[in-house]
């Protein structure tokens, strides 16, 4: 066991799974000798070199559609972007070619490829620096999508997608790389896709989250707790394939929940998981089911009052909660 | 029939094949096109819905394929490569299949629109309609052809409509920082759809953007087979090299219309078409292979009847496929199916089936062959 930070974890799975298996490959911009703009994959070049390091030229299409061509031709690429906010160049290779291939071909190809890419607010990085962009995503069949929230699960986690056969979509908190710390076990151990974690047992409300709000929903979880308020908090960890039965059991058995995440609430991802619960829970539920989420700017603006509006934090989950449990 | 003979004409040992390359060559170029024009009388007999061919590009597309070695190297084709499909071990009854989309279409089990042409047992990449994505495929199988020291060779190839996309642009420009064992054939036949080159690009010639690469930038003339042959030999060898890639740059003509959804008379003047008969491969190739006394009347004639037989049969078998089992219409989203995939119960008639009004969206139409049905080929369009 050792206590690791977000970032830590990320880069010594890098670096484990590329000294497990040949066929990983690494690339982006500025991965090479400087290691990534936030260091994930420092000292990843100086280990394994140019051929498995790739610093590309600024061509996020060019990223996901050769790692594309590079899996399909036998490795496995961890494709880095350097800002979620950047991913849109490269939407169609994942929309219309990574996440279809396998169902185009009836089967012929498979993509087994993961794009790595840091999202989320809270660090001053205003409209271009801050998005979450997972709504997006999670909507397109074919694909996986996961944000982990501690360093337990993103190496476990990374190394799961690392080894699928379908193309994943990691994104990592940028906010959490150096503010989160965990413990993380020497072994080769992983964290299955699909699977949810109940983090927080309780029994009146359901807080589902992910990635930071994983962690503000245990913070108000605990606030409300002194005010007696007994909550359940589930952390996704994948969203998709989302763990359907980890969700339902829960609010089944609480009666009420609450979706809290960062994106634009308009169709963000807290959308469907209300929906599931919805259509496949109605017979429980106690209350309607609620979404804390940021609000419909396009952006998330720089300044820091402006940015502490946008964002969600335990404060307005808690808020959330008080007003669900006295409905 | 009579391609035997280990002969080796003046012609032959000219690009350094034998008489009998050629005469499949030939023979190549000619069933593309026989298999292209069944599937137009197909089309107009309404047995399949929708066509996208590439007649006035086989002998290019055969040429420039031939080099390539067949399961080491890799094609990520477009949708007119029904020739390059041919020449790179796809047969007549493949691509028939998948003109009528049936269960056993090898490139797709009947999901894609027919045009839309892959072949994992033939290093054929599968192919979207998105245009030019595949460049970035391509460049990507180059990459991993590199690193893992395979040898292979990644040829791709599109129309000069789709090179004006970005992802050319980014794929050429990565190709050539790592001398990728890559070549990019660009089949321009003078039209997007129906905008001339003169309203795509600023320059006479699509190779001459290869010099902003720092790579060579050829052109050959479509029509002439075993000019494309040559071009690509020498990509071939000098991506095989380590020396980098190459942009092909093959002048081509289109005979069709677009695809069957098109009317090319209301943007092409009918001289034209008639103009460009005469520059066709398939008659040129034959008179060039006979000129040589490479191709006699009877190998002629032996292999015309061949092809007929060929495509007949390729007919004979796509129309009596069964069509796909909707009830396999969830399979191969993922490489294992996943429980929270599926839709909710009563999609299928659970127990609130009889509330009504769940029934039969489009998400959960799967469940029952009617609503599996029909949204399959009933698109045109397409690019």
């Amino acid at each position: 066991m050792a206590l690791r930070t977000f970032i830590e974890a990320i880069r010594e799975t890098l670096a484990e799974e590329m000294r497990r298996d040949p066929s990983v490959i690494v690339l982006g911009e500025d991965v090479g000798k400087k290691g990534g703009v936030f260091l994930a994959t420092d000292g990843l070049w100086a280990e394994f070199g140019d051929d498995r390091v790739i610093d590309t030229p600024l061509t996020e299409s060019l990223i996901v559609g050769a790692s594309i061509g590079a899996a399909v031709n036998g490795l496995r690429p961890v494709a880095e972007i350097q800002f979620a906010d950047f991913i849109f160049p490269a939407f169609n290779q994942i929309l219309s070619e990574a996440s279809r291939m396998r169902y185009r071909s009836n089967n012929g190809f498979g993509v087994p490829m993961t794009i790595r890419a840091p999202y989320g607010g809270g660090v001053h990085g205003a409209l271009y620096h801050s998005q979450s962009v997972e709504a997006f995503f999670t909507h397109i069949p074919g694909l996986k999508v996961v944000i982990p929230s501690t360093p337990y699960d993103a190496k476990g986690l990374l190394r799961s997608a690392i080894r699928d056969d379908d193309p994943v979509l990691f994104f990592e908190h940028k906010k959490m790389y150096r503010s989160v710390r965990g413990d993380v076990p020497d072994t080769d151990y992983t964290v299955p896709l699909g699977r949810a974690a109940v983090t927080h047992e309780g029994k009146q409300i359901t807080v589902v989250a992910y990635g930071l709000m994983a962690h503000y929903a245990l913070e108000a979880a605990d606030v409300v707790a002194d005010e007696g308020i007994s909550v359940e908090v589930v952390d996704l960890r994948t969203l998709r394939p989302i763990d359907k039965e980890t969700l339902l059991t829960s609010v089944r058995k609480t009666g009420k929940c609450l979706v809290a995440y960062e994106d634009n609430r308009f169709g963000g991802y807290g959308a469907e998981v209300s929906a599931i619960v919805a259509e496949e829970a109605f017979d429980y539920l106690d209350g309607p089911v609620t979404r804390i989420a940021g609000p419909d700017v396009p952006g998330v603006p720089y300044n820091h009052v402006l940015e502490d509006w946008f964002m969600v934090n335990p404060e307005k989950i808690a808020a959330g909660i008080r007003k669900l449990a006295a409905y | 029939m009579a391609v035997t003979r280990k002969t080796r004409s003046d012609l032959a040992a000219s690009v350094g094949l034998t008489d009998a390359d050629l005469i499949a060559m030939y023979r190549t170029v000619a069933l593309a096109r026989a298999v292209d024009e069944r599937i137009w009388i197909l089309n107009r007999a309404g047995r399949i819905p929708f066509v996208i061919s590439g007649q006035g590009h086989e002998g290019a597309q055969v040429g420039l394929a031939w080099p390539l070695e067949r399961k080491k190297d890799w094609i990520a084709p477009f949708y007119r490569s029904i020739a390059t499909c041919l020449a790179f071990g796809m047969t007549a009854q493949d691509i028939l299949m998948a003109q009528y989309a049936k269960a056993s279409d090898p490139s797709s089990g009947g999901r894609q629109m027919p045009g839309h042409y892959g072949n994992a047992e033939n290093n054929l990449l599968s192919l979207s309609s998105p245009v030019a994505t595949q460049m970035l495929h391509a460049v990507g199988i180059a990459l991993a052809a590199k690193i893992r020291r395979t040898g292979q060779v990644a040829l791709t190839s599109m129309g000069e409509g789709s090179s004006n996309q970005g992802d050319v642009h980014e794929g050429l420009n990565f190709a050539a920082i790592h001398r990728l064992p890559f070549i990019l054939v660009v089949e321009n036949n003078g039209y997007a759809i129906s905008v001339p080159t003169s309203k795509q690009l600023a320059l006479e010639n699509v190779a001459d953007r290869a010099a902003g690469y720092g790579i060579p930038g050829v052109i050959v003339d479509g029509s002439d087979v075993l000019a494309c042959y040559r071009a690509s030999k020498t990509a071939v060898d000098r991506a095989r090299r380590g020396d980098g890639p190459t942009l092909i740059e093959a002048k081509v003509i289109r005979l069709t219309a677009h695809s069957s959804d098109d009317q090319q008379t209301k943007y092409r003047p009918e001289h034209e078409l008639a103009e460009l008969r005469t520059h066709d491969a398939l008659p040129r190739f034959r008179d060039e292979l006979r000129d040589a006394a490479v191709l006699t009347d009877e190998i002629e004639t032996g292999i015309a009847a061949e092809i007929k037989a060929e495509v007949d049969a390729a007919t004979e078998h796509a129309e009596h496929e069964p069509d796909p089992d909707p009830s396999t219409a969830m399979r191969w989203v993922f490489a294992e199916d996943w429980p929270s995939e599926m839709p909710p119960a009563w999609g299928l008639g659970g127990h609130r089936a009889a509330a009504g009004g769940n029934h039969g969206t489009a998400g959960e139409g799967h469940g029952t062959a009617d609503e599996g049905h029909g949204a399959a080929g009933s698109e045109g369009g397409g690019r």
